[in-house]
């Protein structure tokens, strides 16, 4: 990672205005959009906008042109080009025929794609933004930080200081007085223009007509007052028929705004009189930018299913740290991501591309269904094998493929870690690994993995088996998760073996995008998982069970390894989490809780891959009340806790915030346990409340439901 | 249509609307005009009200020579919607006429009369009924003109409209019908 983009984090997380604002924001658009779809079913309508979309993207080319000839046939001169210089080039040689002085535009994402102001105003027009936010970011010389609230990094004091020294001195920061202020200078601006730059949100291919969002009003009177209109409107808002409209109107302004609807829908179809009775000039280009090529890649074509709402970003639980400066000047947040490799190029994400923790709240709210976080991975896999990984990286893989030696380093390290061991924690570890253990204190390396522990343990043999896969964490550092769970299962007849040849599940690997050393991973352990017939194959760590369900097939298909395929999917249909198995023999009557006796109040902590990839978060919850525990829900249950495997050794400055939110949610519940499902998050939370001192008990379900069973 | 209206005006009100609704045009007219003296501008000289449509009222301060200078200087525009949609509160209106955009954009009040039969459930009822064959501007309405991008408050009236009141018809709900 270079320098810059660390000085960068550095500068966000410490700015307490930005953190601030986001923080609230991204709390209450939670509420907000939850409350803006009520009665509405999501899953449907985003299934609509992602076949609607990506029908699209099948055909830019033909639909570009059915455009061209409907909009053209209304009386509109429409411009199709690959090549952003082509497009300031013709908006240039516009203004200069038509004798434009003064431009207005409203907001158009594409246009600060390809610096249009800049051109324009080194021709000597004068160029003024009219959306609120994007005029403050124009005096204030700064790029946006948010597809849809360009401006919110900066306070009311920030806007005032601005408009003071760029417009009119003597500027209140009374946010009324402000937005009255902006209505007042702009009014003149828009009445005096000679051309009114729009974007567009959706492009109707049938009927050559245009549909544009706002709230402000600036779009209708820029596409009213001035005589030429021109839209700027990248090829990926083209949908083929007027029907297609309705789903991404729907779901646009309560995704982004958490609107029912914007206050403004403008849908422009052809020319229009001026205000003098003459038609109105109005010229559309349809830009490319790499769009085309994106809708070539197998993988990246999904991209193109983006409505532009911005919900990724404001769901993001790095974002609302970092904002949006930290990831560019164009395009923001976990889309943004994906649209700087294409529209920039691949090398320009490389930085950013580290920031995304693979929590998958963006994957739940995207209304073009888009898989974000897979996509990103994809990115790493292809910027690994692009300029090859870095050497640390390569060297601490080439252990981790080796499992002899990996186990072995393991073990050795539970010896050359007593002089910073404290009980069962790391809470110093000198030089430059302090960094790891600032925030949070690390488990110590259990003296005994549990893959010795359990030849220790005498169970009934039954007729029923299942293979436990423990993954490194509860095999090296929480053995006693490991244990809890044989004595559960035992306690329903069933027979735990654990088949030694197990490794490490490949996600630090794939997280990487290091996928050849993943796949490696997956063999070795299809391998060990599948040679004795068992029913079950268990993991009470969330990331290891997705990996052994999903990750591996996905993985070997990534790679166009298809011959290993069939088994790596046979694995998948046994592998099941501790708590969904349980849950499933507490129903089945093969498991029973001992009777009622009050233990207490717990709060529940989801983890990522259980609640979102798994779809497992009542399952956890109603073993534990039965076991006789009380629930109390904290704030953002679900909400990452900020490990992310190597995430948060890679990005201790942003793990260490998130971190500190989730202890926050949790003491604020007063229950002196939280429970979880995740030994990941057991070290982040165990750790992070170690550091403080405090005393709240952090543990695995596992671990509170096995003296509670029958 | 009672329900329509009631899920309109609980939506429009949400979004920060004014909503009336009267029997018939005599009294809604009057009710215009009454908020014209409110604004001091039923009187003239110089006309404070543009009407963009069919002259229903008649007052000294109120022009239906709708010009860009006479809209940009007025307090009061007044115009006709085609359709209201109970769900999310919104005017629908084919403004391909110049007029119908500028008495609804540049004026801090916009008066909105619409008939209390031209009500939809929602979206998909009025994209049903739109051709843009024929309507080369199609405007929306929800609430007045609204920004969050300071802070993230949510402050009316920024380019737009301050104020957004709606008149519903029941006469010309028969009358269309």
């Amino acid at each position: 990672m270079k320098t810059e983009f660390k000085d960068s984090i550095h500068a966000a997380v410490n700015n307490a205005n930005l953190t601030g604002a986001l923080g609230r924001f991204s709390e209450a658009y939670r509420v907000n959009r939850a409350k803006a779809y009520e009665g509405i079913d999501f899953e449907a309508l985003r299934e609509q906008i992602a076949t609607v979309k990506s029908s699209a993207a099948a055909q830019l080319d033909a639909l570009g042109e059915a455009f061209k000839r409907n909009a053209e046939a209304k009386g509109a001169k429409v411009f199709r080009t690959a090549d952003p210089e082509a497009v300031k080039a013709y908006i240039l040689a516009l203004a200069k025929e038509k004798g434009v002085k003064r431009v207005v535009k409203s907001k158009s994402m594409a246009s600060e794609e390809i610096h249009l102001n800049k051109a324009l105003e080194a021709a000597g027009i004068q160029v003024n933004e009219t959306d609120l936010g994007e005029w403050i970011i124009q005096l204030a010389h700064q790029t946006p930080s948010h597809m849809v609230m360009p401006a919110i990094h900066m306070t009311k004091e920030e806007v005032a200081d601005v408009f003071s020294q760029e417009v009119e001195a003597g500027q209140a920061p009374d946010i009324p007085k402000l937005v009255k202020f902006a209505r007042a200078k702009l009014r003149p601006m828009f009445l005096e223009a000679d051309m009114g730059i729009s974007g567009a949100n959706i492009a109707v291919a049938e009927t050559g007509s245009l549909v544009i969002v706002t709230n402000e009003g600036n779009a209708r009177l820029t596409t009213t007052l001035p005589r030429i209109h021109v839209a700027l409107v990248g090829i990926e808002k083209l949908v083929e028929h007027f029907n297609d409209v309705l789903p991404i109107l729907r779901a646009l302004p309560k995704s982004a705004t958490a609107q029912l609807l914007t206050s403004y829908v403008s849908i422009i179809s052809g020319q229009v009189p001026n205000t003098d009775g003459s038609p109105k000039e109005l010229h559309i280009i349809l830009m490319d930018n790499k769009r085309s090529e994106m809708a070539k890649d197998p993988k990246f074509k999904q991209a193109l299913q983006c409505i532009r709402c911005a919900s990724c970003l404001n769901v993001c639980p790095v974002f609302r740290l970092v904002g949006g400066h930290v990831f560019g000047k164009v395009y923001t947040g976990g889309i943004g991501t994906i649209l700087t490799a294409w529209f920039d190029e691949l090398k320009k994400s490389d930085d950013i591309q580290a920031l995304c923790i693979q929590c998958g709240n963006c994957k739940e709210v995207c209304p073009g269904k888009i898989d974000i976080p897979e996509l990103i991975l994809e990115l790493r896999r292809r910027l690994a094998v692009e300029q090859g990984q870095p050497l640390v990286q390569k060297a601490i893989f080439s252990v981790v493929n080796n499992r002899r030696l990996f186990h072995g380093m393991l073990r050795m390290a539970s010896i050359t870690q007593k002089p910073f061991k404290q009980g069962k924690f790391i809470r110093h570890l000198p030089m430059f690994l302090s960094d790891l253990t600032d925030f949070r204190s690390l488990p110590a390396i259990a003296d005994v993995p549990f893959r010795d522990q359990i030849k220790r343990i005498n169970q009934p043999k039954g007729k029923e088996k299942a293979a436990f896969y423990s993954g490194c964490l509860i095999d090296f550092s929480y053995p006693e998760m490991g244990e809890a769970l044989v004595q559960v299962l035992n306690k329903a007849g069933i027979e735990v073996v654990y088949p030694d040849k197990q490794t490490c599940c490949g996600a630090p690997a794939r997280y990487s995008g290091a996928y050849e050393v993943a796949a490696q991973n997956a063999q070795d352990n299809i391998d060990a998982l599948l040679e004795e017939d068992v029913k079950y194959v268990v993991s009470a760590c969330p990331t290891c069970t997705v990996a052994l369900k999903q990750d591996f097939i996905g993985t070997f298909e990534s790679l166009g390894m298809t011959d290993r395929l069939e088994k790596a999917r046979r694995l998948a249909a046994k592998t099941i989490d501790f708590s969904t198995l349980v849950k499933q023999l507490v129903d089945e009557k093969r498991l029973t809780f001992k009777e009622g006796k009050d233990l207490g109040a717990f709060t529940y902590h989801d983890s990522c891959h259980l609640k979102r990839t798994l779809k497992a978060s009542e399952a956890p919850r109603e073993l534990m009340r039965q076991a006789g525990y009380q629930l109390t829900e904290m704030a953002e249950c679900d909400m990452c806790c900020g490990m992310g495997g190597s995430y948060s050794l890679k990005l201790p400055e942003i793990s260490a915030p998130i971190l500190e939110r989730k202890l926050q949610n949790i003491k604020a519940t007063h229950a002196p346990l939280t429970v979880m499902d995740c030994p990941g998050c057991v070290m982040q939370i165990r750790g992070g409340f170690d550091k403080e001192g405090a005393a709240v008990q952090v543990e695995h379900t596992a671990q509170r439901l096995a003296d509670r069973l029958e | 249509m009672n329900t329509l209206y009631e899920m309109f005006k609980s939506r429009a009100e949400v979004a920060s609307a004014e909503v009336h609704r009267f029997p018939d045009q005599g009294k809604a007219c009057e009710f215009v005009l009454e908020l014209l003296r409110e604004q001091g501008v039923a009187e003239g000289p110089q006309p404070g009200a543009v009407w963009a449509g069919r002259r229903l009222l008649e007052a000294p301060g109120l022009s239906y020579v709708v010009t860009r200078e006479a809209a940009a200087s007025a307090k009061v525009g007044i115009s006709e919607m085609d359709w209201a949609l109970a769900d999310t509160g919104t005017l629908v209106q084919d403004a391909t006429e110049v007029e119908k955009r500028l008495v609804s954009t540049l004026p801090p009040i916009h008066v909105a009369l619409v008939g209390t039969g031209q009500l939809l459930p929602d979206l998909a009822a009025v994209l049903g009924k739109i051709q843009p064959s024929k309507a080369g501007y199609l405007a929306m309405i929800t609430g007045p003109s609204r920004t969050a991008d300071i802070e993230r408050v949510l402050t009316i009236g920024v380019h737009g409209p301050l104020r957004l009141i709606v008149v519903f018809v029941d006469e010309a709900a028969r009358g269309n019908a």
